[in-house]
């Protein structure tokens, strides 16, 4: 117990400056008003959906969760259910076998409730683009509040988004 | 030539890794997979072909691992009745490669095989088969419906709990069927597929070249094990030596990608016996890890950096510098972080003795990579064909037979320091010169095998060329195919609230399984 003490000691707070919200990243208009973006803004609970991606998206979202970019400092917390969200994260290109898994977790979020689609696959098909078994980008399935490019993007990209997602900054 | 092991006529095939090919009619696949089995030959994987524009039928393929070699049988089938006898009773590892390739192209095991769907959900007709040449890939085909029957397991208090496709964590999408009796696990049933999105026909639609990026996102967290797979099996099919220098490079990303995945699964084995204190510290490693990795390569996850012929970025002087420091500032908090794990009576107390896989069931369903390693399978390409950069470095496989969690968290941490040890010494010999060569012209029906060791394990690619700079197949092989089925039984007996760690300490990935 001395040693996990003196390691948690040791290492301090890490955590970093979170990044400013970017209206470039806005896919629509904001369709929330402020008294709700208000509450969001203290505290937003965010269900993750992986769509189809390659798996690289989610490793980024594991490192979001990191003492380096620390969302729970922010109020943002990743929650078990859609039932529970305020906000979906989503990855991939939509397989043709997730869009009914999809669209009925979206269903199961409760209004008022936001969408951001994380990175390249996710804002437009990207290398797997559209076939037999994938739907493409996400915002072919399911409305998108904002988009977050990368390959994958970085855990500040993507804090970068949902911030953008609960700002009342206009679309660019 | 002869096969050492087995009476079969074999032809090399040139690349880096000893491989061989054969051709065998179907009536003599049982025969043949017998014997390699009996002579403790691995089912590394089995997939199929369509081969109509070469005027012939269809064609299964099956890639056997024996001491010599990789063996890369092709059994021809007739266009009118693709059906071959199928080997899952053999390796049992085979039942869901020969679903996944029945779905695909319509290549189907005898009748007393598992014929029940693997990776077609309903998303197409059950009459058709996108692998097969003639399929419009443009096409968005209408829904069929999607049936599939379950094991049903009853008795008195027999209750089932459904889990996913979407997972209550940041987890890819799957599903899990639990029999459970109170809260122990009588039965677990995956169903798989749910990340299909075509990579298999989407190769197909591409050059050579651009293959290298999609190979590169099969399984996004081993983007180095693929890269290196892909370019190797170019190389191998073109006569295309990179030069030593990058063979090096390769070497230091391959074991940067084993460090990380290692690193963060450390981190979440903590989490998930509640010690969340190891989730913080060990994601906070490996974050340094990922910004010194973008910083030297370019990309937290180094993907692209390996290319065929070479590498995409050098490593100069002053730069391997910052590698030594931070692996070095990593090390010593590792092994910190091993001594509080070590002593944590609760984390030990969840480790121990759960989700265990004894040495004899690895053995026959085919576990593989370091899950195997810590189930007593002690095989490591790194160490069973030690081509360059292994050559004069000597990887010392980590082995345990235990098979427990507990096991493989040791594992895990042994192969972190040796890795460290490896990229040490690679950055220590780095010889000088070029860093990519010049891929030569690919000649049709060339093929090449790429063989790799990724952090999860065994990656392969297996690679046809149709000419024109074409891929005329392309099959991309993860070890989570061989895995998945030995999570079914590390659960038995086991209570659901251990489920979520068992599952991790295989991390097992569902993209690179879907395709």
């Amino acid at each position: 117990m001395y040693q996990l003490l003196k390691q948690i000691a040791k290492t301090g707070i890490v955590t970093e400056p979170a990044p400013q919200p970017d209206a470039a990243l806005r896919a629509i208009e904001q369709r929330l008003g402020e008294a709700i973006l208000k509450h969001f803004g203290r505290s937003l609970a965010i269900r993750h959906v992986d769509a189809g991606s390659c798996n690289g998206c989610e490793l980024e979202i594991h490192a979001l969760n990191s003492p380096y970019t620390n969302p729970e400092k922010l109020g943002i917390k990743f929650v078990a259910s859609p039932r529970h969200a305020d906000m979906l994260l989503v990855t991939g290109p939509v397989s043709r076998n997730m869009e009914v898994a999809l669209k009925r977790t979206w269903e199961a979020t409760p209004d008022p409730k936001l969408v951001v689609a994380i990175g390249d696959c996710g804002c437009t098909g990207g290398i797997f683009g559209e076939s037999y078994a994938s739907c493409g980008r996400v915002s072919n399935v399911i409305p998108v509040d904002v988009v977050v490019p990368g390959c994958p993007p970085t855990p500040t990209a993507i804090m970068q988004g949902i911030l953008t997602a609960i700002s009342t900054g206009q679309r660019r | 030539m002869p096969l050492n092991e087995l009476p079969i006529g074999v032809k090399p095939l040139p690349g880096a890794m000893p491989a061989f090919c054969a051709t065998v009619p179907a009536a003599e696949l049982r025969s043949v997979c017998e014997q390699a089995r009996a002579r403790k030959a691995r089912l590394v994987a089995l997939w199929g072909s369509d081969e109509t524009l070469r005027a012939a039928g269809y064609a299964l393929h099956l890639a056997i691992a024996f001491p010599s070699g990789l063996l890369w049988l092709t059994v021809p089938l007739s266009r009118e009745d693709p059906r071959y006898p199928g080997i899952a009773d053999i390796y049992p590892g085979a039942n869901r490669m020969q679903r996944a390739t029945a779905d695909l192209l319509g290549i189907v095991p005898s009748a007393d095989a598992d014929r029940r769907n693997w990776l077609r959900h309903g998303a197409w007709a059950e009459s058709s088969f996108p692998l097969r040449k003639d399929f419009d890939a443009t096409a968005r085909p209408t829904r069929d419906e999607d049936r599939y029957a379950f094991v049903k397991v009853t008795g008195e208090g027999v209750h089932e709990i459904p889990v996913g496709p979407v997972h209550a964590g940041t987890i890819e999408p799957g599903h899990f069927r639990f029999s459970i009796v109170g809260e122990k696990i009588l039965r677990l049933e995956e169903r798989l597929g749910y990340k299909h999105k075509g990579i298999e026909k989407r190769f197909e639609e591409m050059s050579l070249e651009e293959g290298a990026k999609l190979a590169g996102r099969v399984s996004g967290d081993s983007t180095v094990a693929y890269a290196w797979a892909y370019a190797m099996a170019l190389e191998g099919a073109t006569g295309t030596a990179p030069p030593t220098r990058a063979l090096a490079l390769r070497g230091m990303l391959l074991e940067l990608e084993r460090i990380a995945n290692h690193l963060g699964d450390l981190g979440y084995l903590g989490n998930d016996a509640s010690l969340s204190f190891g989730f913080f510290q060990f994601w906070r490693l490996k974050e340094d890890l990922l910004r010194t990795n973008a910083r030297l390569f370019g990309h937290r996850y180094l993907m692209d950096a390996i290319v065929p012929g070479g590498v995409a970025r050098d490593l100069p002087h002053s730069e391997a510098a910052l590698l030594i420091e931070c692996i070095g500032s990593i090390r010593r908090e590792v092994v910190t972080l091993k001594s509080i794990y070590d002593e944590h009576a609760g984390a030990q107390d969840r480790f121990i003795m759960t989700g265990q896989v004894l040495p004899e069931l690895a053995e026959r369903m085919g576990l593989t990579g370091f899950a195997g390693r810590a189930s007593g399978i002690a095989h490591d390409l790194r160490v069973d064909h030690p081509i360059p950069p292994w050559q004069q470095l000597d990887p010392r496989m980590a082995s345990h037979t235990r098979g427990d969690v507990a096991a493989r968290v040791s594992v895990r941490f042994e192969e972190v320091f040796e890795s460290m040890r490896l990229i040490e010494a690679l950055v220590e010999q780095l010889p000088p010169g070029e860093i990519r060569a010049p891929v030569a012209a690919a000649r049709a029906d060339a093929r090449g095998i790429g063989w790799v060791e990724g952090w999860r394990g065994e990656v392969l690619i297996a690679l046809d060329i149709a000419g024109a700079g074409r891929i005329h197949r392309l099959h991309p092989h993860d070890p989570s195919w061989q895995n998945w089925p030995l999570l079914e039984h590390a659960v038995h007996g086991n209570i659901v609230p251990d489920f979520p760690l068992i599952n991790k300490s295989f991390n097992l990935s569902y993209s690179g399984a879907d395709l």
